[in-house]
């Protein structure tokens, strides 16, 4: 079967996960993916006409709590911000972002 | 040629929910950064998110207002993206399963109604927010989960005026509610917009350009202006319309093209796992909708057709549910509906601009308003005189009780006027023959001594009567 998916593809997931690898690895996953990818196709093959997606994997419905609000104590927040890279006044700091948000601020 | 516009709007609203969407971290404004934040908001690993029930009814609640059917069945979705102000590197939204669909309001532009359509409407998490310097940028991640509704028009806008005309119906809308302050001002109200524009009679849309984050209605007009008038030019001019976001640059009053953005498919959507399902029962929706407070519309109708205010009055009394239950308050109170509206509008509304503060952060209470309404319509004060006692229930006073203790009150009763009357004529012989030869300025000079001898607090109206009475009885 050939492969469902072509380099560049793989090329791209990689930047949106932002991840990189050296080039010479691009081959060997695009080929490893694409034999994930038709190993899903094998599932086609499966009847599942008048079956409902399935959206949840836990057979639970409506969990939900009521709208009240806890704070986290200072002990908390501290612990949190143990594994934040940097901080600074209350602030995470990060190295600068070069804004491309939409709301520029 | 000419040419057709087509916008639609998508607005994200602010719930003033106590809590996060999935998270029990408070949802409120101006604090020390990240101290409303636990460990879902930061999304450590292991942490499982739970649905707020509140958001779920204000959802509901949205949707009726806006006509909108609401889902008996929806799932959440995960929306992937990487940017440090959502430090799970993924939005929890509603892709598929919006809670409310096919709605509509009614839209008013120059006294033509339109109705317009509502694609969706959904519930999802608002990100955190970062500041930048050239070499450190700053997460605060108090506004991450922070709930918000999303709601998305149909094109069914034609144009910039009538994008605003559906901004306006909409905040009021929700406003009215009590979910969402939807204050542009303080982004618990963006709007993101959708336009493109096709030769009259074409059936084809013509390729649009999104601008995002527009902070306030003028704004967004002259953005949609903008950019209608662009692309009449480009196509008049043999060029094309890139399918593009811009931005709106408020200093020039132009808009540039952004960065082009990722595409659908890019943010990777599946189901959220750890949200399980959602089933809406009848009786719920049933419940929130017997909540729902009266909505601008009907309130304006009852103003105009049974209280006998025009329909401006109607209109700028219904800008805030505050303000229009104030007054309907007020009138329950006994005061006269036309006079408590001019006050409103004009003394209390100059007295909020004045004082930067909104209706409900006043001492001034509907009871109070109605009391110097009731004293203005009985005679017992002046109008000059409720300048003061206005003064006074601005700070929380009692009208009654002021009028009397700083001396404002008219003299209204006959039995203590007409003596007064009488000594005026005995003195005035002149006058009174001025005034049986005509001369209408004579009325004048009496009454001004009259009101002259009761410093100023003799009842004009009742004065006048007597005057007139006791000059044609000499």
């Amino acid at each position: 079967m050939a492969s469902k998916i072509t380099e560049q593809q793989v090329q791209h997931v990689a930047e949106l996960a932002k991840l990189e690898f050296p080039k010479d690895e691009l081959g060997q996953f695009t080929t490893q993916l694409g034999n994930i990818i038709d190993m899903f196709e094998d599932l086609q093959a499966v009847d599942t006409d008048g079956v409902e997606p399935m959206t949840s994997a836990t057979d639970r419905v409506n969990v939900m709590r009521e709208d009240k609000a806890v704070r986290s104590s200072k002990e908390e927040r501290e612990a949190i911000f143990k594994n934040a890279p940097d901080a600074d006044d209350g602030y995470i700091r990060v190295p600068a972002i070069i804004d491309e948000s939409e709301d520029g601020e | 040629m000419n040419f057709q516009t087509t916008i639609g709007l998508e607005v994200h609203v602010e719930l003033k929910t106590n809590s996060k969407i999935y998270s029990p971290s408070p949802v409120e404004y101006g604090d020390q950064p990240n101290e409303n934040t636990n460990v879902i908001d930061w999304g450590y690993p292991g942490v499982l998110p739970t649905l707020n029930k509140g958001v779920v009814r204000d959802g509901i609640m949205a949707g009726l207002a806006l006509h909108a059917q609401i889902a008996h069945h929806m799932h959440f979705d995960r929306k992937n993206y990487f940017y440090p102000d959502n430090p799970k590197a993924y939005q929890i939204t509603q892709s598929d399963t919006p809670i409310a669909h096919d709605g509509w309001i009614e839209i008013d532009v120059d006294g033509k109604k339109k109705k317009i359509g509502i694609e969706e409407m959904h519930i999802e998490e608002d990100a955190g927010k970062n500041t930048h310097t050239s070499k450190y940028s700053y997460v605060d991640l108090n506004r991450q989960g922070t709930p918000l509704i999303e709601i998305v028009s149909k094109p069914d806008i034609a144009s910039p005026e009538e994008a605003v005309a559906y901004l306006e119906a909409l905040r009021q809308r929700i406003q009215f509610t009590g979910i969402s302050d939807v204050k542009m001002e303080e982004g618990s109200m963006r709007v993101d917009t959708n336009i493109s524009i096709r030769p009259v009679g074409s059936d084809k849309f013509g390729t649009k350009t999104e601008m995002k984050n527009i902070n306030s209605f003028n704004y967004v007009r002259k953005a949609l202006a903008y950019e209608e008038k662009r692309h009449q030019n480009l196509l008049m001019s043999g060029g094309h319309i890139a399918q593009e976001t811009r931005r709106y640059d408020e200093p020039t009053g132009t808009t540039v093209a952004m960065r082009s953005k990722e595409g659908a498919d890019d943010y990777r959507y599946f189901p959220e796992p750890d949200i399980p399902d959602l089933n809406v029962s009848d009786e719920w929706i049933q419940e929130i909708a017997s909540e729902m407070p009266v909505m601008p519309g009907e309130r304006r109708k009852h103003y105009v057709d049974d209280l006998g205010l025009t329909d401006y009055d109607a209109m700028v009394l219904t800008q805030t549910k505050e303000m229009s239950d104030f007054f309907e308050e007020a009138v329950k109170d006994g005061g006269d509906p036309k006079r408590l509206a001019n006050y409103l509008m004009n003394d209390v509304n100059s007295y909020m601009n004045d004082n930067h503060v909104d209706l409900q952060d006043t001492k001034l209470t509907p009871a109070n308003l109605a009391g110097m309404v009731k004293l203005i319509e009985d005679g017992t004060i002046s109008s000059k005189m409720a300048k003061k006692v206005f003064k006074g229930i601005m700070n929380g006073e009692e009208p009654n009780a002021y009028a009397k203790e700083h001396g404002l009150v008219q003299l209204s009763d006959p039995a203590q006027l007409q003596p007064i009357v009488d000594d005026v004529l005995a003195n005035n012989q002149q006058s009174i023959d001025d005034y049986k030869n005509g001369k209408n300025r004579a009325f004048g000079f009496l009454m001004g001594q009259i009101m002259k001898q009761t410093h100023g607090k003799a009842n004009p109206q009742m004065v006048t009567q007597l005057l007139k009475k006791s000059l044609a009885n000499i």
